[in-house]
């Protein structure tokens, strides 16, 4: 792999660009590997990628359905935040987003993260107590986040109504070190990183059947021929269920779309990301000048990545109020992703009842933040078995009754 | 948009009129079931790519509770039926088997 460096772009520029090559190979599948992740989006690559950093573990294939980073990894609202309320959600969000920091030197591709500021608004006194109290969750957990008023609200997003009649801003939880990444780049370089290593990213080849012997993982049929492994990683967010069933295990998961809009491009406004729970709206601006808006999820289960037209009209109205100048753009583009969602709204990385096999699934409507973190944990997990960022994340907590509650925490905005 | 016929006022409602209410057909457990089955109950929840059946109540209109067979993938609704019953009616199961040879939702075929 030849660096990317400013020497590399001075080199280049004198001789036409001819020499960057591509980011990584695309080999057809081997017999057999240790290990084999099916979904290479950021979870699933990220996964891989520290599987060979930490672990040595190199003899790995990542297999992909569509395209490299085209489900919910190349479709959310790239932003990045790790105040929540419970302890397991803060330990592994905040390593997410301490790993985010130095991404793009450990990667060597620029992935644009833009530390810029999260607010999450309070509108409702339900809403004040609720983030006061992660507040101060966060100071005990050891993630810098602070609660402000409403004037320090409207400082650092003037372009805010504060005085709404339906929705006043009545204050906001503030991370300033939270901000938003290029997502695209996420995948590309982890993929890139994978493939110097010597894995292999297997796209366009779709995973048909799990093969088990005697309750043991031996490899997977696929669109391409049967590849065999020793473990096995379901990393596919919505379409967690339907790989578990293929394994034989059934999932405490719900798949449902969850959709976000871009409007036209438009002047700097806004150099923060707001997120907005109580209009159920979370909203940045992108470096083309585009407002990226997130909405909700349609309430039934669904695997069409597109969306509904009464949820779009339901966001840029209650936006609106707070954002008046909303009022007067366009919206360019419209997009739905399939989440998979539990029922504490937290995830699960987790061994199954099959041994060898691992799934890391449920980030439901919030999961592009938590890639490096979830990629750390996961390998951890993988390699040796155990990893004290995945202890609670268990899929056999639901039985036992030890929730991760964050639907209070995070509403829908995830 | 999701449109659905409500079976007890015979009204074609779309979705912002209706309340989607999850898996249905779920067997309920009560003081004395294992660990197993009130986890099956409460959580484990059928997540098909295809047919599903599924609980909606037609909360802006007659507010009443009834059963649709709807196909997750396309938004294709077979068919919409009351909610005093512990399996699709026949009807609704041929259906499906016309549009949708060998389906298969828990122990409904």
């Amino acid at each position: 792999m030849r660096r990317f460096s400013a020497f590399a772009i001075a080199r280049e520029a004198v001789r036409h660009h001819m020499g960057w090559e591509r980011h990584w190979r695309s080999p057809a599948p081997k017999k057999k590997y240790d290990v084999i992740i099916v979904g290479a989006g950021g979870h699933g690559l990220a996964t891989a990628w520290h599987l060979g950093k930490h672990y040595g573990i190199t003899n790995v294939a990542v297999i992909e359905k569509g395209w490299l980073g085209g489900g919910n990894t190349g479709r959310n609202t790239t932003i990045i935040r790790s105040n929540y309320l419970q302890d397991p959600s803060a330990a592994i969000y905040e390593k997410s987003r301490s790993l985010y920091e130095t991404m793009s030197q450990d990667l060597n591709y620029n992935v644009m993260f833009s530390p810029r500021g999260v607010i999450m608004l309070a509108q409702t006194h339900h809403e004040v107590r609720g983030y006061q109290r992660t507040a101060h969750a966060n100071a005990l957990q050891g993630v810098k986040t602070e609660w402000i008023g409403p004037q320090r609200v409207k400082e650092l997003c003037p372009i805010m109504n504060i005085e709404g009649p339906r929705y006043p801003v009545l204050g906001g939880l503030w991370q300033a070190r939270g901000g938003t990444a290029r997502h695209d780049a996420v995948a590309w370089g982890y993929a890139r990183a994978c493939s110097d290593m010597g894995m292999d990213i297997i796209q366009q080849c779709e995973v048909t059947g799990v093969r088990t012997e005697a309750g043991r993982v031996v490899g997977v049929d696929t669109t391409k021929g049967p590849i065999d492994c020793d473990k096995l990683g379901m990393v596919v967010a919505g379409h967690a269920s339907h790989l578990a069933d293929m394994a034989g295990f059934r999932l405490p998961i719900e798949s449902v779309a969850l959709q976000a809009l871009v409007s036209e491009p438009i002047k700097p406004c806004m150099d923060i990301v707001v997120m907005a729970n109580t209009v159920h709206g979370y909203l940045s601006q992108s470096d083309k000048g585009e407002m990226v808006i997130g909405g909700g999820t349609d309430g039934f289960n669904n695997y069409t990545q597109r969306g509904s037209f009464h949820h779009i009209e339901e966001t840029v109205r209650a936006l609106n109020e707070t954002f008046p100048i909303l009022s007067r753009l366009k919206m360019l583009r419209q997009w739905g992703g399939i989440v998979d969602v539990t029922g504490d709204r937290s995830p699960i990385l987790s061994k199954t009842p099959v041994e060898g096999v691992f799934v890391n699934c449920g980030w439901g409507t919030g999961g592009f933040k938590a890639i490096p973190g979830s990629g750390f944990a996961m390998a951890e997990l993988m390699a040796k078995g155990q990893s004290p960022l995945t202890d609670e994340f268990s899929m056999f907590r639901f039985r036992e009754g030890k929730f991760i509650d964050e639907s209070v925490a995070a509403g829908v905005a995830h | 948009m999701l449109i659905l016929e409500c079976p007890y006022c015979g009204v074609h409602a779309e979705e912002t009129e209706l309340s989607p209410g999850g898996e249905a057909h779920l067997k309920r457990f009560g003081p004395g079931s294992s660990e197993d089955e009130f986890e099956g109950y409460l959580f484990v929840r059928e997540n098909p790519k295809g047919v599903h059946f599924e609980r909606w109540r037609h909360a802006y209109g007659c507010g009443k509770w009834f059963h649709a067979a709807r196909c997750t993938t396309t938004l294709e609704v077979f068919g919409t039926y009351p909610a005093q019953t512990t399996e699709p009616p026949k009807d609704i199961k041929d259906k499906i088997s016309a549009k949708r040879p060998g389906w298969r939702w828990r122990d409904f075929a």
